[in-house]
Protein backbone atom coordinates (compact mmCIF):
# COMPACT_ATOMS: atom_id res chain seq x y z
CA UNK A 1 0.00 0.00 0.00
CA UNK A 2 2.45 2.54 -0.84
CA UNK A 3 -0.60 5.14 -2.39
CA UNK A 4 -3.11 5.97 0.14
CA UNK A 5 -6.05 4.86 -1.18
CA UNK A 6 -8.66 8.00 -1.45
CA UNK A 7 -11.48 6.30 -0.02
CA UNK A 8 -9.33 6.66 3.55
CA UNK A 9 -9.74 10.02 2.67
CA UNK A 10 -13.93 9.64 2.25
CA UNK A 11 -13.98 7.79 5.26
CA UNK A 12 -12.62 10.96 7.46
CA UNK A 13 -13.40 14.00 5.96
CA UNK A 14 -17.49 13.68 6.32
CA UNK A 15 -16.88 13.21 10.09
CA UNK A 16 -13.87 15.86 10.28
CA UNK A 17 -16.54 19.20 8.51
CA UNK A 18 -19.02 17.93 11.12
CA UNK A 19 -16.67 17.71 13.85
CA UNK A 20 -15.57 20.88 13.20
CA UNK A 21 -18.82 22.79 12.65
CA UNK A 22 -20.15 21.57 15.70
CA UNK A 23 -17.41 21.40 17.85
CA UNK A 24 -14.39 23.34 16.93
CA UNK A 25 -16.62 26.21 15.53
CA UNK A 26 -18.67 27.05 18.70
CA UNK A 27 -15.43 26.90 20.39
CA UNK A 28 -13.87 29.38 18.51
CA UNK A 29 -17.38 31.56 18.66
CA UNK A 30 -16.97 31.16 22.26
CA UNK A 31 -13.54 32.83 22.76
CA UNK A 32 -14.63 35.58 20.03
CA UNK A 33 -18.09 36.58 21.71
CA UNK A 34 -15.49 36.78 25.40
CA UNK A 35 -13.91 39.69 23.68
CA UNK A 36 -17.58 41.55 22.82
CA UNK A 37 -20.57 42.52 24.92
CA UNK A 38 -22.59 40.46 23.09
CA UNK A 39 -25.97 39.46 25.22
CA UNK A 40 -26.83 36.63 23.45
CA UNK A 41 -29.03 38.54 20.18
CA UNK A 42 -28.87 42.15 18.65
CA UNK A 43 -25.44 44.20 17.87
CA UNK A 44 -22.65 43.80 20.11
CA UNK A 45 -19.37 45.69 19.98
CA UNK A 46 -15.89 44.71 20.79
CA UNK A 47 -15.20 45.61 24.89
CA UNK A 48 -11.10 43.96 24.94
CA UNK A 49 -10.08 42.62 27.82
CA UNK A 50 -13.21 43.94 29.78
CA UNK A 51 -14.85 40.75 30.53
CA UNK A 52 -11.86 39.07 31.68
CA UNK A 53 -11.26 42.07 34.40
CA UNK A 54 -14.50 41.75 35.28
CA UNK A 55 -14.23 38.19 35.90
CA UNK A 56 -11.41 39.24 38.46
CA UNK A 57 -13.89 41.01 40.59
CA UNK A 58 -16.66 39.06 40.66
CA UNK A 59 -17.38 37.05 43.69
CA UNK A 60 -20.05 35.17 42.61
CA UNK A 61 -17.98 33.35 39.93
CA UNK A 62 -14.73 32.84 42.38
CA UNK A 63 -17.66 31.49 44.85
CA UNK A 64 -18.56 29.40 41.88
CA UNK A 65 -14.75 28.20 41.56
CA UNK A 66 -14.23 27.45 44.84
CA UNK A 67 -17.39 25.14 45.04
CA UNK A 68 -16.62 23.21 42.11
CA UNK A 69 -12.88 22.84 43.02
CA UNK A 70 -13.84 21.84 46.50
CA UNK A 71 -16.66 19.49 45.65
CA UNK A 72 -14.51 17.94 42.14
CA UNK A 73 -11.53 17.13 44.85
CA UNK A 74 -13.24 16.05 47.55
CA UNK A 75 -15.47 13.60 45.52
CA UNK A 76 -12.44 12.21 43.07
CA UNK A 77 -10.60 11.32 46.41
CA UNK A 78 -14.00 9.44 48.18
CA UNK A 79 -15.05 8.13 44.76
CA UNK A 80 -11.14 6.83 44.45
CA UNK A 81 -10.62 5.52 48.00
CA UNK A 82 -14.05 3.63 48.08
CA UNK A 83 -13.87 2.27 44.56
CA UNK A 84 -10.37 0.79 44.72
CA UNK A 85 -11.80 -0.93 48.57
CA UNK A 86 -14.75 -2.15 47.04
CA UNK A 87 -12.70 -3.55 43.56
CA UNK A 88 -10.19 -5.22 46.31
CA UNK A 89 -13.23 -6.81 48.20
CA UNK A 90 -14.77 -7.85 44.62
CA UNK A 91 -11.24 -9.44 44.00
CA UNK A 92 -10.35 -11.21 47.30
CA UNK A 93 -11.75 -14.69 47.67
CA UNK A 94 -15.80 -13.66 48.69
CA UNK A 95 -19.07 -15.14 48.37
CA UNK A 96 -21.96 -13.97 45.91
CA UNK A 97 -18.89 -12.13 43.64
CA UNK A 98 -20.93 -11.76 40.54
CA UNK A 99 -23.90 -10.99 42.42
CA UNK A 100 -22.41 -7.94 44.51
CA UNK A 101 -20.61 -6.78 41.21
CA UNK A 102 -23.90 -6.41 39.71
CA UNK A 103 -25.46 -4.15 42.69
CA UNK A 104 -22.79 -1.88 42.69
CA UNK A 105 -22.70 -1.22 38.85
CA UNK A 106 -26.21 -0.26 39.09
CA UNK A 107 -25.94 3.15 40.15
CA UNK A 108 -24.04 3.80 36.92
CA UNK A 109 -26.74 2.58 34.48
CA UNK A 110 -29.34 5.46 36.05
CA UNK A 111 -29.73 9.03 35.09
CA UNK A 112 -27.96 11.02 37.63
CA UNK A 113 -30.75 14.15 37.18
CA UNK A 114 -33.28 11.22 37.96
CA UNK A 115 -31.62 10.17 40.91
CA UNK A 116 -30.51 13.00 42.15
CA UNK A 117 -34.80 14.11 42.49
CA UNK A 118 -34.88 10.68 44.58
CA UNK A 119 -32.06 11.91 46.88
CA UNK A 120 -33.56 15.25 47.15
CA UNK A 121 -36.35 13.99 48.76
CA UNK A 122 -34.68 11.65 50.44
CA UNK A 123 -33.02 14.47 52.23
CA UNK A 124 -35.09 17.15 52.26
CA UNK A 125 -38.24 15.00 53.85
CA UNK A 126 -37.39 10.96 54.57
CA UNK A 127 -34.26 11.69 56.33
CA UNK A 128 -35.53 14.60 58.35
CA UNK A 129 -38.66 12.49 59.11
CA UNK A 130 -37.00 9.46 60.36
CA UNK A 131 -34.39 11.73 62.29
CA UNK A 132 -37.22 13.48 65.03
CA UNK A 133 -39.29 10.49 64.61
CA UNK A 134 -35.93 8.53 66.22
CA UNK A 135 -34.72 11.62 68.24
CA UNK A 136 -31.34 12.04 66.33
CA UNK A 137 -30.64 16.03 66.25
CA UNK A 138 -28.38 16.21 63.08
CA UNK A 139 -30.22 14.22 60.74
CA UNK A 140 -33.58 16.04 61.77
CA UNK A 141 -32.85 18.97 59.22
CA UNK A 142 -32.37 19.30 55.94
CA UNK A 143 -28.84 19.00 54.48
CA UNK A 144 -29.67 20.74 51.54
CA UNK A 145 -31.41 23.66 53.08
CA UNK A 146 -28.18 24.39 55.35
CA UNK A 147 -25.89 27.03 53.34
CA UNK A 148 -22.41 25.43 54.76
CA UNK A 149 -23.44 21.04 54.21
CA UNK A 150 -25.87 21.59 50.78
CA UNK A 151 -22.37 20.55 49.06
CA UNK A 152 -21.96 17.52 51.13
CA UNK A 153 -25.46 16.22 49.61
CA UNK A 154 -24.18 16.94 46.43
CA UNK A 155 -20.86 14.85 47.04
CA UNK A 156 -23.13 11.91 48.48
CA UNK A 157 -24.88 11.65 45.43
CA UNK A 158 -22.26 12.22 43.17
CA UNK A 159 -20.56 9.30 45.16
CA UNK A 160 -23.35 7.16 45.13
CA UNK A 161 -24.11 7.68 41.10
CA UNK A 162 -20.30 7.53 39.98
CA UNK A 163 -18.73 4.72 42.03
CA UNK A 164 -19.60 1.76 40.16
CA UNK A 165 -18.00 2.80 36.70
CA UNK A 166 -14.68 3.31 38.72
CA UNK A 167 -14.96 0.28 40.70
CA UNK A 168 -15.33 -2.03 37.66
CA UNK A 169 -12.11 0.01 36.41
CA UNK A 170 -10.00 -1.18 39.41
CA UNK A 171 -11.14 -4.38 39.06
CA UNK A 172 -10.02 -4.73 35.49
CA UNK A 173 -6.66 -3.43 36.83
CA UNK A 174 -6.57 -5.93 40.17
CA UNK A 175 -7.20 -8.88 37.73
CA UNK A 176 -4.37 -7.93 35.69
CA UNK A 177 -2.38 -8.61 38.15
CA UNK A 178 -0.77 -12.29 37.98
CA UNK A 179 -1.00 -15.11 40.84
CA UNK A 180 2.17 -16.36 40.93
CA UNK A 181 3.20 -12.55 42.55
CA UNK A 182 0.94 -13.06 45.21
CA UNK A 183 2.36 -16.63 46.23
CA UNK A 184 6.11 -15.78 45.90
CA UNK A 185 4.71 -12.73 48.17
CA UNK A 186 3.23 -14.97 50.86
CA UNK A 187 6.08 -17.40 50.52
CA UNK A 188 8.31 -14.67 51.49
CA UNK A 189 6.47 -13.84 54.64
CA UNK A 190 4.90 -10.25 53.66
CA UNK A 191 1.41 -9.73 55.31
CA UNK A 192 -1.86 -8.10 53.14
CA UNK A 193 -0.56 -4.92 54.05
CA UNK A 194 2.77 -5.14 52.59
CA UNK A 195 1.35 -7.48 49.55
CA UNK A 196 -0.90 -4.65 48.67
CA UNK A 197 2.26 -1.89 49.08
CA UNK A 198 4.30 -3.26 47.21
CA UNK A 199 2.79 -5.42 44.18
CA UNK A 200 -1.02 -4.64 44.06
CA UNK A 201 -0.48 -0.66 43.90
CA UNK A 202 2.71 -0.17 42.07
CA UNK A 203 1.20 -3.12 39.64
CA UNK A 204 -2.67 -0.93 38.92
CA UNK A 205 -0.78 2.70 39.80
CA UNK A 206 -1.48 3.38 35.81
CA UNK A 207 -5.37 2.42 36.24
CA UNK A 208 -5.22 5.29 39.40
CA UNK A 209 -3.66 7.73 37.09
CA UNK A 210 -6.20 7.59 34.34
CA UNK A 211 -9.29 6.82 37.70
CA UNK A 212 -8.13 10.09 38.82
CA UNK A 213 -8.23 12.43 35.84
CA UNK A 214 -11.18 11.28 34.20
CA UNK A 215 -13.25 11.28 37.63
CA UNK A 216 -11.51 14.73 38.18
CA UNK A 217 -12.65 16.33 34.82
CA UNK A 218 -16.19 14.92 34.85
CA UNK A 219 -16.58 16.43 38.46
CA UNK A 220 -15.28 19.84 37.42
CA UNK A 221 -18.00 19.85 34.59
CA UNK A 222 -20.75 18.98 37.53
CA UNK A 223 -23.99 19.89 36.48
CA UNK A 224 -26.86 17.17 36.74
CA UNK A 225 -26.61 16.97 40.50
CA UNK A 226 -26.61 20.20 41.60
CA UNK A 227 -29.98 21.12 39.07
CA UNK A 228 -31.80 18.11 40.75
CA UNK A 229 -30.36 18.72 44.38
CA UNK A 230 -29.67 22.51 44.96
CA UNK A 231 -30.35 24.47 42.20
CA UNK A 232 -27.10 25.87 42.75
CA UNK A 233 -28.41 27.20 46.55
CA UNK A 234 -28.94 28.13 49.49
CA UNK A 235 -28.07 31.27 48.05
CA UNK A 236 -25.26 30.41 45.55
CA UNK A 237 -23.44 28.11 48.06
CA UNK A 238 -23.71 25.29 45.23
CA UNK A 239 -23.72 26.64 42.45
CA UNK A 240 -21.14 25.77 40.10
CA UNK A 241 -18.97 27.09 36.93
CA UNK A 242 -21.16 24.99 34.54
CA UNK A 243 -24.25 26.14 36.36
CA UNK A 244 -22.89 29.62 37.04
CA UNK A 245 -22.42 29.72 32.75
CA UNK A 246 -25.79 28.01 32.10
CA UNK A 247 -27.43 30.61 34.12
CA UNK A 248 -26.04 33.67 33.68
CA UNK A 249 -25.65 32.91 29.72
CA UNK A 250 -29.09 31.92 29.04
CA UNK A 251 -31.06 33.44 31.70
CA UNK A 252 -29.14 36.18 33.01
CA UNK A 253 -28.06 38.52 29.46
CA UNK A 254 -24.72 37.56 30.40
CA UNK A 255 -23.70 35.34 26.80
CA UNK A 256 -20.20 37.20 26.68
CA UNK A 257 -19.30 37.77 29.86
CA UNK A 258 -19.73 33.75 30.66
CA UNK A 259 -18.29 32.89 27.92
CA UNK A 260 -14.92 34.93 28.69
CA UNK A 261 -15.80 32.74 31.77
CA UNK A 262 -15.55 29.62 29.67
CA UNK A 263 -12.32 30.59 28.42
CA UNK A 264 -11.08 30.99 31.84
CA UNK A 265 -12.70 27.66 32.89
CA UNK A 266 -10.80 25.91 29.36
CA UNK A 267 -7.33 26.72 30.75
CA UNK A 268 -7.98 25.83 34.30
CA UNK A 269 -9.10 22.59 33.16
CA UNK A 270 -6.53 22.27 31.02
CA UNK A 271 -3.45 23.37 33.54
CA UNK A 272 -5.01 20.64 36.07
CA UNK A 273 -5.23 17.70 33.84
CA UNK A 274 -1.30 18.29 32.72
CA UNK A 275 -0.36 18.89 36.36
CA UNK A 276 -2.52 15.65 37.32
CA UNK A 277 -0.76 13.92 34.35
CA UNK A 278 2.72 14.75 34.94
CA UNK A 279 2.78 14.11 38.96
CA UNK A 280 0.84 11.46 38.90
CA UNK A 281 3.13 9.67 36.14
CA UNK A 282 6.18 10.31 37.49
CA UNK A 283 4.73 8.50 40.77
CA UNK A 284 4.26 5.54 38.63
CA UNK A 285 8.08 5.44 37.22
CA UNK A 286 9.39 5.67 40.70
CA UNK A 287 8.40 2.25 41.22
CA UNK B 1 -8.95 -23.78 46.20
CA UNK B 2 -7.15 -24.24 49.65
CA UNK B 3 -7.87 -20.37 50.41
CA UNK B 4 -10.64 -19.75 52.71
CA UNK B 5 -13.99 -17.95 51.95
CA UNK B 6 -13.75 -14.05 53.41
CA UNK B 7 -16.51 -13.57 55.09
CA UNK B 8 -14.63 -10.24 56.76
CA UNK B 9 -15.15 -8.68 52.78
CA UNK B 10 -18.02 -10.31 51.90
CA UNK B 11 -19.79 -8.72 54.72
CA UNK B 12 -17.94 -5.27 54.15
CA UNK B 13 -19.55 -5.63 50.60
CA UNK B 14 -22.87 -6.64 52.02
CA UNK B 15 -23.38 -3.50 54.10
CA UNK B 16 -21.76 -1.55 50.99
CA UNK B 17 -24.69 -3.03 48.79
CA UNK B 18 -27.39 -1.59 51.20
CA UNK B 19 -26.26 1.67 50.59
CA UNK B 20 -27.08 1.16 46.61
CA UNK B 21 -29.96 -0.29 47.68
CA UNK B 22 -31.76 1.37 49.85
CA UNK B 23 -32.46 4.97 48.24
CA UNK B 24 -33.73 3.00 45.18
CA UNK B 25 -36.21 0.73 47.43
CA UNK B 26 -37.08 3.97 49.48
CA UNK B 27 -38.34 5.25 46.16
CA UNK B 28 -39.93 2.30 45.39
CA UNK B 29 -41.78 1.84 48.63
CA UNK B 30 -43.09 5.24 49.12
CA UNK B 31 -44.21 5.04 45.35
CA UNK B 32 -46.66 2.43 46.06
CA UNK B 33 -48.18 4.39 49.26
CA UNK B 34 -51.04 6.68 49.24
CA UNK B 35 -50.77 9.65 51.87
CA UNK B 36 -52.34 7.67 54.89
CA UNK B 37 -50.05 4.90 54.70
CA UNK B 38 -46.61 7.54 54.36
CA UNK B 39 -48.01 9.16 57.42
CA UNK B 40 -47.71 5.94 59.48
CA UNK B 41 -44.52 5.06 58.15
CA UNK B 42 -41.93 5.78 55.35
CA UNK B 43 -40.53 3.09 54.89
CA UNK B 44 -42.14 0.29 55.87
CA UNK B 45 -43.91 -1.94 53.49
CA UNK B 46 -47.62 -1.06 53.02
CA UNK B 47 -50.58 -3.98 53.12
CA UNK B 48 -51.71 -2.87 49.96
CA UNK B 49 -49.66 -1.23 46.94
CA UNK B 50 -51.24 1.86 45.66
CA UNK B 51 -50.35 1.15 41.58
CA UNK B 52 -52.78 5.06 40.81
CA UNK B 53 -49.94 6.73 41.63
CA UNK B 54 -48.47 5.11 38.42
CA UNK B 55 -51.10 5.61 36.68
CA UNK B 56 -51.75 9.27 37.58
CA UNK B 57 -47.86 9.81 36.88
CA UNK B 58 -47.86 8.24 33.32
CA UNK B 59 -51.24 10.39 32.24
CA UNK B 60 -49.41 13.66 33.73
CA UNK B 61 -45.54 13.08 32.47
CA UNK B 62 -47.17 11.73 29.07
CA UNK B 63 -44.60 9.21 29.69
CA UNK B 64 -44.86 6.91 26.68
CA UNK B 65 -44.08 9.60 24.49
CA UNK B 66 -40.85 10.62 26.60
CA UNK B 67 -40.06 6.78 26.60
CA UNK B 68 -40.36 7.10 22.71
CA UNK B 69 -38.48 10.31 22.46
CA UNK B 70 -35.42 8.70 24.95
CA UNK B 71 -35.38 5.40 22.61
CA UNK B 72 -35.26 8.24 19.02
CA UNK B 73 -32.69 9.41 20.43
CA UNK B 74 -30.48 6.08 21.78
CA UNK B 75 -30.58 3.70 19.00
CA UNK B 76 -30.02 5.92 16.07
CA UNK B 77 -26.94 7.26 17.89
CA UNK B 78 -25.38 3.90 19.16
CA UNK B 79 -25.84 2.45 15.50
CA UNK B 80 -24.29 5.38 13.76
CA UNK B 81 -21.79 5.91 16.25
CA UNK B 82 -20.28 2.43 16.27
CA UNK B 83 -20.05 2.43 12.23
CA UNK B 84 -19.24 6.20 11.90
CA UNK B 85 -16.64 6.21 14.65
CA UNK B 86 -14.57 2.58 13.90
CA UNK B 87 -14.68 3.68 10.08
CA UNK B 88 -13.09 7.27 10.96
CA UNK B 89 -10.62 5.14 13.47
CA UNK B 90 -9.61 2.40 11.25
CA UNK B 91 -8.24 5.32 8.59
CA UNK B 92 -6.79 6.80 10.85
CA UNK B 93 -4.66 3.76 12.77
CA UNK B 94 -3.82 2.47 9.28
CA UNK B 95 -2.77 5.91 7.63
CA UNK B 96 -0.24 7.22 11.06
CA UNK B 97 2.29 7.72 8.47
CA UNK B 98 0.48 10.34 6.64
CA UNK B 99 0.07 13.89 7.66
CA UNK B 100 -3.15 14.81 7.17
CA UNK B 101 -4.41 11.34 9.29
CA UNK B 102 -1.84 11.98 11.95
CA UNK B 103 -3.34 15.79 12.72
CA UNK B 104 -6.93 14.37 12.65
CA UNK B 105 -5.68 12.17 15.64
CA UNK B 106 -4.39 14.80 17.96
CA UNK B 107 -6.87 17.23 16.21
CA UNK B 108 -9.60 14.95 18.06
CA UNK B 109 -7.48 13.79 20.71
CA UNK B 110 -7.17 17.34 21.93
CA UNK B 111 -10.30 18.27 21.87
CA UNK B 112 -11.21 15.81 24.89
CA UNK B 113 -9.92 18.64 26.87
CA UNK B 114 -12.16 21.10 26.01
CA UNK B 115 -14.76 21.57 28.15
CA UNK B 116 -18.09 21.89 27.36
CA UNK B 117 -19.19 25.34 29.09
CA UNK B 118 -17.10 26.69 26.32
CA UNK B 119 -19.36 25.10 23.76
CA UNK B 120 -22.47 25.40 25.47
CA UNK B 121 -23.70 29.06 24.53
CA UNK B 122 -22.96 29.17 21.11
CA UNK B 123 -24.02 26.06 20.08
CA UNK B 124 -27.38 26.68 21.23
CA UNK B 125 -27.41 29.82 18.93
CA UNK B 126 -25.39 27.30 15.94
CA UNK B 127 -28.43 24.77 16.35
CA UNK B 128 -31.34 27.08 16.65
CA UNK B 129 -30.05 29.06 13.48
CA UNK B 130 -29.81 25.49 11.57
CA UNK B 131 -33.47 24.26 12.94
CA UNK B 132 -31.69 21.50 14.32
CA UNK B 133 -32.79 22.29 17.63
CA UNK B 134 -35.00 18.89 18.13
CA UNK B 135 -34.64 15.76 18.69
CA UNK B 136 -32.64 14.87 15.44
CA UNK B 137 -29.96 17.64 16.28
CA UNK B 138 -29.34 15.73 19.43
CA UNK B 139 -28.49 12.41 17.83
CA UNK B 140 -26.29 14.69 15.48
CA UNK B 141 -24.17 16.32 18.32
CA UNK B 142 -24.18 12.83 20.43
CA UNK B 143 -22.23 11.25 17.41
CA UNK B 144 -20.50 14.04 16.92
CA UNK B 145 -19.31 14.68 20.53
CA UNK B 146 -18.60 11.06 20.80
CA UNK B 147 -15.84 10.84 18.32
CA UNK B 148 -12.58 12.33 20.16
CA UNK B 149 -13.02 9.37 23.13
CA UNK B 150 -14.09 7.05 20.48
CA UNK B 151 -11.28 7.38 18.39
CA UNK B 152 -8.71 7.27 21.06
CA UNK B 153 -10.10 4.22 21.87
CA UNK B 154 -10.96 2.30 18.49
CA UNK B 155 -7.28 3.39 16.97
CA UNK B 156 -5.89 2.21 19.76
CA UNK B 157 -7.43 -1.19 19.68
CA UNK B 158 -6.67 -1.50 15.50
CA UNK B 159 -3.16 -0.30 15.38
CA UNK B 160 -2.80 -3.81 17.94
CA UNK B 161 -3.94 -5.58 15.17
CA UNK B 162 -2.37 -7.74 13.00
CA UNK B 163 -2.12 -6.30 8.70
CA UNK B 164 -1.47 -9.48 7.52
CA UNK B 165 -5.17 -10.42 6.86
CA UNK B 166 -5.69 -7.09 5.31
CA UNK B 167 -2.73 -7.89 3.27
CA UNK B 168 -4.07 -10.97 2.15
CA UNK B 169 -7.06 -9.31 0.85
CA UNK B 170 -5.78 -6.55 -0.85
CA UNK B 171 -4.13 -9.12 -3.31
CA UNK B 172 -7.23 -11.00 -3.48
CA UNK B 173 -8.52 -7.94 -4.44
CA UNK B 174 -10.85 -6.50 -1.82
CA UNK B 175 -10.81 -2.85 -1.57
CA UNK B 176 -10.63 -0.59 1.60
CA UNK B 177 -14.68 -0.46 2.17
CA UNK B 178 -14.76 -4.86 1.66
CA UNK B 179 -12.02 -4.90 4.23
CA UNK B 180 -13.56 -2.48 6.63
CA UNK B 181 -16.97 -3.97 6.51
CA UNK B 182 -15.93 -7.64 6.08
CA UNK B 183 -12.68 -7.62 8.22
CA UNK B 184 -11.60 -4.98 10.37
CA UNK B 185 -15.91 -4.21 11.93
CA UNK B 186 -16.35 -7.64 12.50
CA UNK B 187 -13.21 -7.87 14.58
CA UNK B 188 -13.98 -5.21 16.58
CA UNK B 189 -16.92 -6.63 18.08
CA UNK B 190 -15.07 -6.84 21.64
CA UNK B 191 -14.80 -3.13 21.79
CA UNK B 192 -17.83 -2.17 19.60
CA UNK B 193 -19.79 -3.68 22.40
CA UNK B 194 -17.83 -1.38 25.05
CA UNK B 195 -18.69 1.52 22.81
CA UNK B 196 -22.58 0.33 22.46
CA UNK B 197 -23.13 0.45 26.13
CA UNK B 198 -21.42 3.85 27.06
CA UNK B 199 -22.35 5.86 24.21
CA UNK B 200 -26.10 4.11 25.38
CA UNK B 201 -26.05 5.46 28.67
CA UNK B 202 -24.55 8.48 27.81
CA UNK B 203 -27.59 9.07 24.91
CA UNK B 204 -30.30 7.92 27.05
CA UNK B 205 -29.53 9.30 30.73
CA UNK B 206 -27.78 12.97 29.21
CA UNK B 207 -29.87 15.62 30.63
CA UNK B 208 -27.76 19.04 29.66
CA UNK B 209 -28.33 18.89 25.89
CA UNK B 210 -31.74 17.96 25.81
CA UNK B 211 -32.20 21.01 28.30
CA UNK B 212 -30.31 23.14 26.13
CA UNK B 213 -31.83 22.00 22.91
CA UNK B 214 -35.53 20.95 23.50
CA UNK B 215 -38.36 23.12 24.62
CA UNK B 216 -41.08 21.17 22.98
CA UNK B 217 -43.13 19.48 25.75
CA UNK B 218 -43.95 16.68 22.48
CA UNK B 219 -39.80 16.05 22.08
CA UNK B 220 -38.83 15.85 25.75
CA UNK B 221 -36.73 12.81 26.56
CA UNK B 222 -37.14 10.62 30.04
CA UNK B 223 -35.12 12.82 32.24
CA UNK B 224 -35.77 16.38 30.93
CA UNK B 225 -39.87 15.55 31.54
CA UNK B 226 -38.80 14.36 35.00
CA UNK B 227 -37.17 18.01 35.48
CA UNK B 228 -39.84 20.30 33.53
CA UNK B 229 -42.57 18.41 36.19
CA UNK B 230 -40.51 18.57 39.32
CA UNK B 231 -42.29 21.61 40.62
CA UNK B 232 -45.73 19.83 39.54
CA UNK B 233 -45.16 16.79 41.78
CA UNK B 234 -44.82 19.75 44.57
CA UNK B 235 -45.24 17.75 47.85
CA UNK B 236 -47.00 14.53 46.38
CA UNK B 237 -43.96 12.46 47.10
CA UNK B 238 -45.68 9.24 46.05
CA UNK B 239 -46.44 10.44 42.69
CA UNK B 240 -43.22 12.07 42.42
CA UNK B 241 -41.56 8.64 42.83
CA UNK B 242 -43.31 6.97 40.53
CA UNK B 243 -42.38 9.00 38.25
CA UNK B 244 -38.80 8.82 39.03
CA UNK B 245 -39.25 5.15 38.74
CA UNK B 246 -40.35 4.75 35.73
CA UNK B 247 -37.97 7.14 34.04
CA UNK B 248 -35.06 4.64 35.45
CA UNK B 249 -37.35 1.46 34.73
CA UNK B 250 -36.15 1.02 31.00
CA UNK B 251 -32.38 1.17 31.80
CA UNK B 252 -33.05 -1.37 35.18
CA UNK B 253 -34.70 -3.60 33.09
CA UNK B 254 -31.98 -3.66 30.40
CA UNK B 255 -29.26 -4.02 32.99
CA UNK B 256 -31.34 -6.97 34.74
CA UNK B 257 -31.33 -9.09 31.29
CA UNK B 258 -27.96 -8.03 29.86
CA UNK B 259 -26.38 -8.11 33.71
CA UNK B 260 -23.05 -10.36 32.57
CA UNK B 261 -22.56 -8.83 29.16
CA UNK B 262 -22.68 -4.95 30.63
CA UNK B 263 -20.22 -5.92 32.77
CA UNK B 264 -17.87 -7.53 30.87
CA UNK B 265 -17.62 -5.34 28.18
CA UNK B 266 -16.81 -2.28 30.17
CA UNK B 267 -14.53 -4.21 32.11
CA UNK B 268 -12.94 -5.33 28.74
CA UNK B 269 -12.90 -1.88 27.36
CA UNK B 270 -11.15 -0.33 30.26
CA UNK B 271 -8.24 -2.76 30.13
CA UNK B 272 -8.01 -2.18 26.28
CA UNK B 273 -8.34 1.29 25.97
Amino acid sequence: MKKTSSVFYWMTIPAFILFFAFHTLPALQGIFYSFTNYIGFGDYSFVGFKNYINLLNDGRAFDAYIFTFKFAIVTTIIVNILSLLVALGLNSKIRFKNTFRAVYFVPYMLSILVVGYIFNHIFTFIIPQLGSQLGIGILSKNILGNMDLAWIGVVILAVWNSSGFNILLYLSGLQTVPDELYEVAKIDGADKWNQFKHITFPLIAPFLTINIVISMRGFLMVFDHIMALTQGGPGQATESITLLIYNGGFMGGEFAYQTANAVVFLFVVLAISFFQLKILQKREVDY
Amino acid sequence: MKEKTNWWATGLLLLGSFIIIIPLYMALIVSLKNPQQLAESILAVPDSFQFSNYIKAIKMTNYFQSLKNSAYVTFPTVAVVLVVNSMVSYAIARNMNKKYFKFLYYYFISAMFIPFPLIMLPIVKEMAMLSLDNLNGLVLLYIVYALPLNVFIYVGYIKSLPRSIEEAAIIDGANVWQIFWKIIFPVLKPINATVAILTALKAWNDFLLPLLLISDRSSMTLPLVQHVFQSQFSTNYSLAFASYILALLPMLLVYIIAQKKIISGVMRGSVKG
